[in-house]
């Protein structure tokens, strides 16, 4: 009796050690590093990059472990944190502009536990130290944005087809026309309708007609404006990809949370400054014609120009392609040695860009740098206190007034942009992208690298205290079987550990307190099971059949505990952000592992212990 | 151990304590309410170290000359750590770095170990998830609870799960201590933990009234309990173990989760002897309740 078949032992031999293999990358500390990459984003590191890096290094005497290539990415592993300062030093003043160096901490896995996947727990960055930010994309003035361009395109369908407007003007969310005759409004109406035919069948347009007084008011469709938000939001989230991927960060994470936000995780960033003002430039360009002195002042808008010395100009309100159709762009010098950004569109932005210039050569196209800014403000609150008002508003300079040389496509220059530093500035702004919307920053947690150093150390301490103490307690209140549950203890810590590590779960300072809960907890199991042994023992039964029962008898209990328990950590994260979603992943792990070894392995052992003897007297 | 305590007897005064503890925790809620942390509230705070004890006076002078005026700087853990919390200004997100760098002219020896800037938006969408995701926890263990044992069960633990948060965040309030995220997390850990000692209890309720004929219902109550008081107490003096530690080694940032925890193990531990037993008492709980239910359609035969 009190048997496990040798298939049982096998079982759970084999999930300990998967658990312990998975848990074995943690105990490689991570190693001070440096990634190299070309500022070109485009440009994979190379051999080339690969020798320069060792000759720099070798060059300034600076002890180096290994350099090799790693997905695009030369990896450069130091064995002390001050030859890794002075090789970031020596290696950012001979690349200079040409690469990115990052500082990095690279996990020191030895590669047959890489082999199968292996490596060790992600840390939170309340762990790691880096920042957090979750950013809101502005969708009203990206529907602001698609409104007035939708009206300058109708605007010229109309003229197009000798449709007379009588009026027509954006009012808030929606656009007014009005039309001269009841011919114009049927033809125009006619001409909304065809638009509106989409190949799903939903309508992108809420059209409504006035026919009495031939007036037409269109609006966006709720479809339509999710297109429209998921646009925004896809090619800012693209955009910020590619601006954090200049800032040479490690395992950053970039990504949508619910409809209209973005959080943006930079593990070990320590100057946050800097990463805030790249990740928040919510700089855009735009492309627009010079308006001719005869356009209708509603058709026009005045700029002044980024170098003030040269005044304002008028630009139409018409915008031919905006920031969002760059895919490259590089500076380089003209034919008589002056800065020049070369660009290349995509072929839709080509294509209005070959629209707009033919037929216009000779006439001056506008470069437009929009850019969001914070502007104070004193103001006096109800009691006659000055405050500080933030208010942001949107800044629009010229940068280039260029003359139209030929019909422009997918490829044209823009020259007048400054020096070379300059230029070099607005092509790196332009090939990282440009924002479909702007953006706030509505979230922000920023943890020094010392913080999450101590949080470590605290957090691992009071995992150990709390880990002996629950041991020792155990020991002396059921001695061999306390002995049992320790073991099953130990096992449990190892399996949370193996299985966050092969899941890729993210600890936090949190999710460490939730292991420490487990570890008091986990044991709840076992006493439920060893009271139980103790009440059948009482009432006169054999030691191997109360052994029996106690386990059979306990086990619908432990089963509805923690299926209840388990419903509450999924709530948590379902409803938790960041650290608090950490506490909700260990808490489950650590539940589902400790059903593991509460039951199934304690009953191993004390099995191996008890099972088929002949035992007259059994202490619990 | 053997315990034979009558808890059944006492079980007026328990009553009057529970309703006296909940009612000073729902006045204290309600006229001096949360002190919400800045996940709830929104604002911005700033954790900074200094090389020696911080003298807190010359920061908050620091702070009024550059023109703040709603603020708090305290001590954080040692004299030397620094926490300042600024309300909320229109959502602006660089207060953190603006206070950084003057604290840093200062003293250059100012290292920054934290800023935290929570929109008052995120403030206020954290504030209503937080409390909707208590609810939709209560309500689907009362679901688990009425499917796996019976109704009345279901009611007796959800309302000892009320009774042990209301008593937690009664306290919270009633001490002026900071509501965050992390208390929040705890508090559903309590709801699961105080519900393991519920459903160990009523388990045994269950398995009792069902074994045993001839006995009045808070005979049988008071049995359960006693058979189930050893593991009830060693489990919660395991997990007080471990939150000691956590208490005392964990440091100052999860310092309120573990407050949070160790009243409700304590709080939990009592609930799951008192509220539920009581509520199924005051439910007039039988035996017929828990009878093992009959194959239905049997009686209903009115076909004509």
């Amino acid at each position: 009796m009190n048997r496990f078949s040798i298939w049982t032992y096998a079982f759970i031999l084999m999930v300990l050690s998967i658990g312990l293999i998975y848990s074995l990358p943690n105990l490689y500390p991570a190693k001070p590093a440096i990634q190299i990459a070309y500022t070109d984003s485009g440009k994979s590191a190379d051999q080339i990059l690969l020798n320069q890096v060792q000759d720099i290094l070798e060059d300034q005497s600076i002890g180096v472990e290994s350099v090799g290539l790693k997905d695009n990415n030369i990896i450069a592993k130091f064995n002390s944190f001050d030859d890794q300062l002075a090789g970031k030093a020596a290696l950012q003043n001979t690349l200079l502009d040409r690469a990115i160096v990052a500082l990095n901490l690279e996990p020191s896995t030895p590669q047959w536990l890489r082999d199968i996947g292996g490596g060790p727990l992600k840390l939170g960055l309340d762990l790691s130290g880096g920042v957090h930010f979750l950013l809101e994309v502005d969708i009203d003035s990206a529907l602001d944005n698609r409104l007035e361009s939708l009206l300058n395109e109708y605007r010229k369908k109309f003229r197009d087809d000798r449709i007379n407007v009588e009026s027509s003007r954006k009012e808030g969310k929606e656009l007014l026309f009005s039309f001269a005759s009841d011919e114009d409004y049927n033809k125009a109406l006619r001409m909304f309708n065809e638009d509106n035919i989409t190949p799903l069948g939903t309508p992108f347009y809420d059209l409504k007609p006035n026919s009495v007084r031939n007036l037409v008011e269109v609006a966006y469709s709720q479809n339509a404006i999710k297109e429209i938000r998921d646009y925004a939001v896809g090619q800012n989230l693209m955009t910020l990809r590619n601006r954090v991927n200049e800032l040479g960060v490690s395992e950053p994470i970039v990504q949508r949370q619910g409809s209209s936000r973005i959080v943006v995780e930079l593990p070990g960033v320590q100057d946050t400054t800097a990463a805030k003002k790249i990740i928040g430039k919510t700089a855009n360009l735009e492309f627009r014609l010079e308006a001719a002195s005869t356009t209708s002042r509603l058709r026009k808008e005045e700029f002044d120009f980024q170098d003030e010395r040269m005044g304002s100009a008028f630009l139409e309100k018409n915008i031919i392609v905006a920031g969002e159709r760059v895919t490259n762009a590089s500076s380089g010098f003209d034919e008589s040695g002056f800065a020049q950004v070369n660009i290349t569109l995509d072929m839709q932005g080509g294509r209005a860009m070959q629209k707009a210039t033919n037929g216009n050569i000779g006439r001056r196209l506008g470069v437009l740098f929009v850019e969001q800014k914070n502007k104070s403000v004193l103001i006096q609150d109800a009691e006659g206190n000055d405050v500080i008002e933030q208010t942001s508003y949107i800044e629009k300079e010229i940068i280039s007034l260029a003359t139209v040389q030929a019909v422009l496509g997918t490829a044209f220059r823009i020259t007048g942009v400054g020096s070379p530093q300059e230029a070099s500035e607005l092509a790196l702004l332009l090939r990282a992208g440009a924002l479909a919307a702007p953006m706030k920053f509505v979230e922000e947690r920023t943890v020094g690298p010392s913080l999450g150093k101590e949080n470590i150390e605290l957090g691992v301490r009071s995992i150990i205290i709390g880990l002996l103490s629950v041991i020792a307690f155990m020991l002396f209140y059921y001695r061999w079987f306390g002995f049992a549950a320790n073991i099953a203890l130990f096992a449990n810590v190892v399996l949370i550990t193996g299985f966050m590590s092969l899941l890729g779960a993210t600890l936090t300072l949190p999710g460490i307190a939730g292991i420490v809960l487990t570890i008091g907890m986990a044991v709840d199991a076992n006493v439920l099971i060893f009271s139980r042994i103790r009440e059948e023992l009482k009432e006169g039964k054999d030691p191997q059949t109360a052994i029996q029962e106690g386990f059979s008898r306990a086990f619908v209990t432990i089963v509805d505990a923690n299926v209840t328990t388990l419903i509450a950590s999924i709530v948590l994260y379902a409803i938790g952000t960041g650290p608090v979603k950490g506490f909700a992943i260990t808490l489950s792990i650590g539940i589902l592992t400790s059903m593991f070894t509460a039951i199934l392995g304690t009953r191993a052992i004390i099995n191996l212990m008890y099972g088929n003897k002949n035992i007259k007297e059994l202490r619990v | 151990m053997n315990f034979n305590i009558p808890f059944m007897s006492y079980r007026r005064f328990a009553t009057i304590g529970s309703l006296v503890l909940l009612i000073m925790s729902i006045g204290s809620l309600s006229f001096k309410g949360l002190n919400l942390g800045l996940d709830f509230s929104g604002g911005t705070l700033i954790e900074v170290s200094y090389a020696e004890a911080a003298d807190l006076v010359d920061i908050r002078d620091l702070m009024t000359n550059n023109g703040f005026d709603d603020f708090q700087v305290v001590n954080f853990g040692s004299n030397s750590d620094v926490l300042i919390k600024v309300a909320d200004k229109n959502g602006n997100s660089q207060l953190g770095d603006v206070i950084y760098k003057f604290l840093l002219d200062a003293d250059p020896s100012t290292e920054l170990k934290r800023i935290e800037f929570v929109g008052p938006q995120i403030g206020s969408e954290l504030r209503d998830q937080g409390g909707l995701g208590m609810l939709v926890a209560l309500g689907m263990i009362l679901l688990y609870v009425a499917f796996r044992f019976q109704y009345k069960f279901a009611l007796g633990a959800v309302a000892a799960l009320a009774h042990d948060v209301v008593i937690i965040l009664g306290l919270f309030s009633l001490l002026s201590w900071d509501f965050d995220l992390t208390v929040l997390a705890a508090l559903l850990a309590v709801i699961g933990y105080s519900l393991n000692d519920t459903i160990v209890v009523s388990d045994r309720i269950r398995e009792n009234f069902r074994g045993e004929r001839g006995f009045e219902p808070d005979e049988i109550v008071n049995r359960s309990i006693n058979q189930t008081l050893s593991r009830t107490l060693i489990t919660s003096l395991t997990t007080l173990l471990v939150l000691f530690a956590l208490f005392f080694f964990g440091g100052d940032m999860i310092r309120g989760f573990s407050q949070a925890l160790i009243i409700g193990v304590l709080v939990g531990t009592y609930s799951s002897i008192y509220v539920v037993a009581n509520m199924l008492l005051g439910l007039s709980i039988t035996q017929d309740d828990l009878a093992i239910p009959e194959p239905e359609g049997a009686e209903f035969d009115d076909m004509p």
